[in-house]
């Protein structure tokens, strides 16, 4: 399995979205997709993209304003 | 569509563009890469001023809706939104194209205007339509927007 990390730092609406939808198409069953980001309306809005997309979260943390959300394809 | 995450419930989006304005184009291509990233289907259809935004070398050089100021209101709102890290619009239009959103073109605008086939962006268009296409594909989606 692999994992996918994606930097979408300083980045603002959509990129962070769009970001994870790309990486998760390129992504196969079972890989590990996380991004790290800034923005703060993506933090809480990644979790739905991935609930939409019925996918599975990991994890989530933040730290100083950065955030990063584990996802599984 | 591709997709490949079998999302629980796509929906579809179906959004005109009318306003060939600056930010209002803006708007269409955030709602709809917003709308592919959570698993909608998406159709942009341009049409009136809009079209003009799909001649070539044209996507970014709509005026402001409001304060454009000959030019003035737009070189500060652009300026600001470098500053802001705003991805330009070329960017949010390939990757619209690269997550499986769809672009019509409205004939009827490219007889009155005087535009053809290949004065438009082919690497941006996937179909040319009228309204039937527009009403075909609004009366089954979950959303539609008239920009």
């Amino acid at each position: 399995m692999a994992e996918i990390k994606i930097d979408v730092r300083g980045e603002t609406c959509p990129v962070p979205l769009v970001e994870v939808r790309k990486a998760l198409r390129r992504a196969a069953p079972g890989d590990v997709v996380e991004i790290t980001g800034t923005h703060p309306s993506s933090r809480k809005e990644i979790p739905l993209a991935i609930k939409a997309l019925g996918l599975e979260m990991l994890e989530t943390a933040e730290e100083g304003g950065t955030w990063t959300i584990r996802i599984r394809r | 569509m591709d997709n490949p995450d079998s999302p629980l419930t796509p929906g579809k989006a179906t959004i005109i563009v009318h306003s060939g304005d600056y930010d209002k184009v803006y708007s269409a291509f955030i709602i709809g890469d917003g709308a592919l990233a959570m698993g909608m289907d998406v159709s942009l259809y341009f049409t009136f001023w809009g079209l003009t935004r799909l001649k070539k070398g044209q996507l970014e050089r709509g005026p402001l809706s409001k304060m454009h100021m000959f030019g003035l209101g737009k070189w500060m709102v652009q300026r600001r939104m470098r500053k802001a890290g705003v991805a330009p619009l070329e960017r949010l239009a390939r990757d619209f194209k690269e997550l499986g959103g769809k672009i019509f073109a409205c004939d009827m605008t490219m007889d009155i205007m005087g535009i053809s086939a290949g004065d438009l962006r082919e690497d941006l268009i996937s179909e040319y339509c009228a309204v039937g296409t527009y009403v075909e594909e609004a009366r089954t989606s979950t959303m539609t927007l008239f920009i």
